[in-house]
């Protein structure tokens, strides 16, 4: 029978994959920002498997409120990107030292 | 059956379809691979009964961030090969990192299943008599309503941010001033000229 650890494995493999994902892709700002959505979609796996297997459904809420800042965050971000690549003509991400921060 | 069945197969292409997401070559290969891996997560959350969020995560996912992420990576002229470089150097660090956070959540994940955890009370117990999307309503709009206004503030300010961040001010384009417009008088942009016969004009 498919238990809570069934999904909590597949959350912790997706969740693992996004880290690595931005790890790898160091450069490539686009692959990271879907890394993040990645991990974020984990996320959501992990609050609606305790929302369903602890029979509350506090968690599915909250799932819809990180859908919420997921959407949000991709948006900006791709803002940002956008007026990044129209200033420096590329988007290689390791090489931002505008602000000299 | 049919239940183990699907979610192994759910479990094991929102695994593959994360895995080429981070791994292929051509950016807009990852967006198609990232649609794949929401539809057989929100194929997963179905299976646990939770068809609202599931129909949430295609639509909000699938239809907006998902098209976003394309539109910005066809729109962008990108050399994605000069960015792929470096992408072996990272490797062996990137799994370390991996296999470390890996080994941590099973731990966790261990830890947990070895005592189980008995909650007193649940905050908002299923109902079995409504349908999961009642249930939510019913939640959301009631004890959860100023959280839910406070997510609708969050994208309202993306959505703000977003529209201020990528606006240009184009020069050489004359727009409309309707403020101009409306204080122009006739007095001050017509004139009557008795026009002897024979002579020029004055402009």
């Amino acid at each position: 029978m498919i238990g809570l650890q069934h999904y909590m494995v597949v959350s912790a493999i997706l969740f693992v994959m996004g880290v690595l994902g931005i790890f790898i892709n160091r450069k490539n700002v686009i692959i990271i920002l879907m890394a993040i959505e990645l991990i974020l979609l984990s996320v959501n796996i992990n609050l609606v498997a305790f929302s369903a297997f602890l029979g509350d459904l506090v968690g599915q809420v909250f799932s819809m409120f990180v859908l919420t800042v997921a959407a949000g965050e991709a948006a900006i971000g791709l803002a940002i990107l956008v007026i990044y690549f129209r200033g420096r003509g590329t988007i290689a991400v390791d090489d931002v030292n505008r602000m000299k921060g | 059956m049919i239940h183990i069945l699907a979610f192994y197969l759910f479990a094991t292409l929102v695994v593959c379809s994360g895995a080429l997401t981070i791994l292929s070559r051509n950016p807009v290969h990852s967006v198609l691979w990232l649609i794949m891996a929401f539809f057989n997560a929100a194929g997963l959350m179905v299976l646990l009964g939770a068809e609202f969020i599931a129909m949430l995560l295609v639509i909000v996912y699938v239809g907006a961030v998902a098209v976003l992420f394309l539109f910005v990576v066809m729109m962008l002229d990108i050399d994605f090969a000069e960015l792929r470089a470096g992408f072996v150097d990272y490797l062996p660090f990137g799994m370390l990192i991996a296999l470390v956070l890996l080994a941590e959540i099973v731990l966790g994940i261990g830890i947990w299943s070895a005592g189980p955890i008995e909650l007193a009370q649940r905050a908002a117990p299923m109902n079995p008599e409504m349908s999961n999307i009642q249930a939510i309503g019913t939640l959301l709009y009631t004890r959860y309503i100023f959280l839910f206004e406070a997510a609708g503030i969050v994208l309202l300010v993306a959505m703000i941010g977003a529209i201020v961040l990528t606006h240009r001010a184009r020069g050489g384009v004359r727009g409309q001033n309707i403020a101009r417009q409306n204080r122009r008088r006739p007095q001050d942009a017509v004139r009557n000229v008795n026009q002897p016969v024979g002579q020029g004009v004055q402009l």
